[in-house]
């Protein structure tokens, strides 16, 4: 795989449903140089209703699937044997191939004697790219029926850029779709909600992202002096926490209608400035930040100072991401 | 036996909350938690667990790395780009990464020195639990793992099997987000699906796609609009979208802290009095009418 020259942020969370898509567009809006957007989401891709991208380019992501020259088969069985996803069994004696199971791994070629095999490109998805603004914007999205999940977001992810910063928008969950996206990231941004279903899906994304020595940072949204399970858990795990966007019926009403958080409600585009700088700061392994085109850094409200204050206090897991990361951006 | 299924496309729009207050309300019922990345139904229900299984699936191949002759034969043939250069061990070596590894075994026939082999994975458990609302079959899935849908097809599986022997007629299925392969996997077989969506940009389309979805396999689909008043005009559309596309819309539910606040205190919204709680045992009442 080709590597980017910039850095790779990965927006993940265990429960569905708790503001990934949120975080990733307001970063992507907020970042402190060229961003690109990378929505890995491809089941239920979603940041393009938020950026309102214009498409430019869309590739097909395809599997090779078997085709069998009746003429050259001699009903042998060797291919239905090779096949371990039952796509291609003995039917009557004969082979036959059901195409939404072929993984397309070609084991079947490998063993005809006859070369009757032949291999055609099924379409199950396509990648898009396209810009938004400043934005560059890639998505993935898979055709409904499809399982090839974890395909669709690699031919996504694969998609090389020059951009400083890439902002992955990863799908719910810690399994093959989670860390098909997340993998490789120079930092997993896991964003949940201070609920009983916001801890428990949390810290399975978190053994996810350690599994795949990804450094993870957290940001909680619908946040309640209430409920601080969040950062208990924090603490506990010692894991930065990189904000708290407080609950507001405003946020989940500008939502629906399409509109991003940062330029619809007050005090937003701050939070995200300062998020930005907890982030820079933890990829770089110390506090400074010196961004090029950080123009807002001056104006971080007061609110979000304390904020920062506050989670200053709070012991970060900056130094073990520190250790596992290559060098420091310039 | 019936088998309500509730599935969404999106995530975080209420599955798991309707379910689990359809399972306090129904109390005939046997419970699957088909969300096996992240599985929830079973905290709101205090399950006790009497049958715990390893998950095996799948197969993922193993180079002897000692014999290796580092002659990248495997990796020319992997589609996946699963066999690597080793970057652990002590001399040349092809490994496999076992992310990427699809196991499909076609590299090993292929190694001159026959030292590769296929080797089950563990990917998780699955449990058959008592709950205070029925019994509960429901999964974890390994960090990371694989084979999700394979893993929601066994927990429906086994919850089919416990409402059978229990003498139970319904199965209430609470389902991943999305429209893959675990998704398809909770929604086959179903009697009805029920839709949880928000009306939002996201939400309609999102629900679109799961629609879509439950068309494809020819599922008997209804919806139910979460947080309704959030936004009055996109609860309309989803429900027009919904109509369209031969998918039945039921009562909605409005937006109401007291669901998390109930959450938070380890009950479902049907437990506590609230206008949500109205909305939801409405809802039931709509559901097994139907």
């Amino acid at each position: 795989m080709k590597r980017n020259e910039g850095m790779t942020i990965a927006v993940a969370s265990g429960k569905g449903g708790t503001g990934k898509t949120t975080v990733a567009v307001s970063l992507a809006l907020t970042a402190p140089g060229t961003v690109r957007l990378v929505d890995c989401d491809v089941e239920e891709p979603n940041a393009h209703l938020f950026l309102n991208p214009v498409i430019q380019r869309t590739n097909p992501v395809s599997i090779p699937v078997p085709e069998i020259n009746r003429e050259e088969c001699r009903s042998c069985g060797r291919c239905a044997e090779a096949c371990r996803f039952g796509a291609l069994v003995l039917l009557r004696g004969r082979p036959h191939v059901f195409p939404s199971l072929c993984k397309g791994c070609g084991a079947c070629s490998d063993v005809c004697a006859r070369g009757a095999i032949k291999e055609t490109d099924r379409t199950v998805g396509v990648v898009e790219e396209g810009t938004a603004g400043a934005v560059a914007f890639v998505q993935g999205r898979i055709n409904v029926g499809e399982t090839a999940t974890p395909r669709v977001i690699r031919a996504a992810r694969e998609m090389t850029s020059s951009a400083r910063w890439t902002i992955v928008d990863s799908p719910p969950g810690a399994s093959c779709a989670m860390t098909a996206a997340v993998r490789g990231a120079d930092m997993a941004v896991l964003v949940t909600e201070p609920t009983p279903f916001g801890l428990h899906d949390l810290d399975i994304a978190v053994d996810s992202a350690r599994k795949l020595g990804v450094p993870c940072g957290i940001v909680v949204n619908r946040h309640t002096p209430e409920d601080l399970r969040i950062r208990d858990y924090c603490v506990r795990q010692n894991i930065l926490l990189l904000a708290e966007i407080p609950d507001d019926r405003r946020a989940a009403e500008a939502y629906s209608r399409g509109k991003n958080v940062v330029d619809s409600l007050p005090g937003m585009k701050e939070r995200f400035v300062a998020l930005w700088k907890s982030l820079s700061a933890a990829l770089k392994g110390n506090g400074d930040f010196s961004c090029e085109g950080g123009n807002s850094l001056a104006q971080i409200s007061d609110d979000a100072l304390n904020e920062r204050t506050l989670l200053g206090k709070i012991r970060t897991g900056v130094s073990s991401a520190r250790n596992s990361l290559p060098g420091s951006v310039t | 036996m019936n088998e309500i299924v509730i599935l969404s496309g999106k995530g975080g729009t209420g599955k798991t909350s309707v379910a689990a207050s359809f399972a306090v309300l129904s109390k005939r019922a046997a419970l699957a938690d088909a969300d096996v990345d992240a599985s929830n139904l079973s905290l709101l229900l205090d399950p006790r667990v009497r049958r715990k299984e390893v998950y095996r699936a799948g197969l993922e191949a193993v180079v002897r790395l000692e014999e290796c002759g580092d002659c990248a034969v495997c990796a020319g043939v992997c589609r996946f780009n699963a066999l690597r250069p080793s970057d652990t061990h002590t001399r040349p070596a092809f490994q496999v990464d076992s992310f990427l590894c699809e196991g499909c075994g076609r590299c090993v026939p292929m190694c001159p020195r026959g030292i590769i082999e296929m080797r089950e994975r563990t990917v998780g458990e699955w449990m058959e639990s008592d709950t205070r609302a029925g019994p509960l079959v429901h999964a974890r899935l390994e960090p990371a793992g694989e084979n999700s849908g394979k893993l929601a097809s066994l927990v429906k599986r086994e919850a089919r099997r416990v409402a059978a022997e229990r003498g139970l007629g319904l199965l209430l299925v609470d389902g991943p987000p999305g429209v893959g392969c675990s998704a398809i996997a909770a929604l086959s077989g179903a009697s009805l699906v029920l839709f949880v969506a928000e009306p939002t940009v996201s939400g309609l389309h999102d629900f679109e796609r799961a629609a879509d979805l439950a068309r494809h396999f020819t599922v008997p689909a209804a919806l139910c609009v979460n947080k309704w008043d959030i936004h009055p005009v996109a609860a309309d559309s989803l429900e027009a979208k919904a109509r369209k596309m031969n998918v039945r819309p039921l009562q909605r539910v409005r937006y109401d802290p007291s669901v998390v606040s109930a959450q938070r205190r380890g009950k479902t919204v049907v437990e506590e009095d609230s206008a949500a709680a109205q909305d939801v045992r409405d809802l039931w009442r709509e559901v097994t009418a139907a």
